[in-house]
């Protein structure tokens, strides 16, 4: 970590360099208690949270009507699908009106919310500093020898959880810069009013079940990032972890010297 | 932390979400008068609602056109949802070919009047290639052939105080369009299907067509079409049959 980016808010880096900046971070005898996210992270990580299982619930109880997927403008019983998921059609219950209101609600928080961590993320270079990877570590072997490591689920060291290493940056970037502004375009390009004023929404991917058919993937990318996240966090020390994003601190033991 | 700190603090939240409380009270009283508000506004889904609809508003206006297709891309298969009415006079006005049935338009229009099928089709026709969506998730691309909404309003000398168009089938799915979508280039009562008369199934002998909202908008078997300022007395008041049963009345999705 360079010098100029270190920062006094945002946490990770603050923590590392917390040696060289005497008073940054209150130090108790043997335990750091270091800031590590601050408010407005916290504030729309919740609230996202919440929309985002609203968004899931409500999208299944959407999807259970017609659980097959197509490609290109047109699909329907009776023609040739790209995917029939192995799930029952369920049109006799009264879910999917519900699920619909409920779809769109949250995708509103979601997408407002989102906006405004996105938005702050970029003013106060939270992005630039904790999730842009260094140069050096966008390598194969890098990556390969942290992904290694998760998988054989090793408990990090409390040095190596005080900052993001390469892969959590990487996804964290491909989730806030890649999926959510493709779930939202493909959302929207299922829309017979928004694709009257934008039809690139649903012919950049080769028409609306295209874009329904994206949909559902990036949702089922997103769900897969979720069960990732939830176990690391339990991986990492689920009491600590929460802790950080609710309170925005996290006593750390001190690594001996 | 210190004291002037936190009561700084606590002055500029103050202020802030005073602005924010006051912004969204101008906020609804500029979208009760720019008609952004829909019938379905009430509970916490109509939350979601009003803002899907007056976003939708105020990016579609009236001119957007909803995507048009070749006639090569037009579905071989356009499946049918539920079935026709099966009351009496549906039945006849259908075993007579629709030579009976008229269509009535009343409400706030200068002349009341009503339609033969025949009537119809003598007035100015429109075709369109458009795709329909069912909410369930499958949809189909057909030709709809028919008279333009807007020039049946003109006919009746539509009043400028009406904020609805209010349509009644032989069957219980009323629904209700905006002006927006009233006057719309590309709303149709449409008789043709695919070159063809329309099949009983997709809502002979007329059907309201509105591409830019989902199928169920799409009222089918029309009987009867009213013109209105206020739809607060009409069964439940929702707009339609639809949020009565759950589904949001406005379906531009």
């Amino acid at each position: 970590m360079s010098a100029p980016f270190c920062c006094v808010k945002f946490s990770a880096i603050a923590m590392a360099e917390s040696a060289y900046l005497p008073g940054l971070a209150i130090q108790n005898s043997d335990v750091l208690d270091s800031p590590r996210h601050s408010a407005l992270v916290r504030v729309t990580h919740w609230i996202h949270t919440l929309s985002f299982l609203a968004l899931v619930v409500s999208g299944v109880a959407i999807l259970l009507a017609h659980p097959r997927l197509y490609w290109g403008e047109t699909g329907a019983k009776g023609t040739p699908s790209l995917i029939d998921l192995p799930l029952p059609f369920v049109l006799g219950l009264p879910i999917r009106g519900p699920g619909r209101y409920l779809h769109f609600l949250s995708a509103w928080v979601c997408v407002l919310t989102g906006l405004l961590y996105v938005l702050s993320g970029i003013f106060t270079r939270h992005f630039r500093k904790n999730f842009l990877p260094a140069k050096a570590d966008v390598r194969w072997s890098s990556i390969s020898r942290v992904a290694w490591r998760h998988l054989r689920l090793r408990r990090p060291s409390e040095q190596e959880s005080l900052n993001y290493n390469v892969l959590q940056r990487l996804t964290y970037l491909a989730v806030v810069f890649l999926l959510f502004p493709l779930i939202i375009v493909t959302g929207l390009g299922m829309s017979p009013a928004i694709t009257s004023v934008f039809p690139i929404f649903a012919t950049a991917f080769g028409g609306q079940q295209s874009a329904r058919t994206v949909h559902f993937f990036v949702a089922a990318a997103l769900l897969l990032f979720l069960l990732v996240h939830i176990a690391m966090v339990c991986l990492a020390g689920f009491k600590h972890r929460m802790r950080a994003m609710i309170t925005g601190r996290s006593a750390t033991r001190k690594e001996p010297s | 932390m210190s004291t002037t700190l936190s009561r700084r603090k606590l002055i500029t939240t103050g202020l802030s979400a005073a602005a924010g409380v006051s912004g969204l009270a101008v906020a609804a009283v500029l979208a009760e008068r720019y008609g952004l508000i829909p019938p379905d506004h009430g509970g916490i889904f109509g939350v979601g609602e009003t803002m899907t609809y007056a976003a939708q508003r105020l990016l579609t206006s009236q001119h957007s056109l909803a995507r048009e297709f070749n006639r090569s891309e037009i579905s071989k298969v356009a499946p049918v949802n539920g079935k026709p009415p099966e009351n009496d006079p549906y039945r006849r006005y259908l075993h007579g070919g629709f030579a009976e049935w008229r269509l009535t338009v009343d409400g706030l229009v200068g002349r009341p009047s009503s339609f033969s099928l025949a009537e119809l089709k003598r007035l100015p026709s429109s075709s369109q290639i458009t795709h329909q969506a069912c909410e369930e998730g499958w949809s189909f691309i057909a030709e709809w052939t028919g008279v333009p909404l807007f020039y049946v309003l003109n006919f009746v000398r539509v009043s400028s105080k009406a904020k609805y168009v209010v349509f009644f089938p032989f069957d219980e799915s009323w629904d209700s369009i905006d002006m927006a979508d009233a006057w719309h280039p590309q709303t149709l009562l449409a008789y043709g299907m695919n070159g063809q008369e329309i099949p009983t199934g997709h809502g002979a002998p007329l059907r309201l067509k509105v591409p830019r909202q989902l199928g169920y908008k799409n009222v089918k078997y029309l009987s009867y079409i009213t013109v209105t300022d206020t739809m607060k007395n009409i069964s439940k008041g929702l707009g339609s049959a639809a949020p009565e049963y759950g589904y949001s009345w406005y379906a531009g999705i």
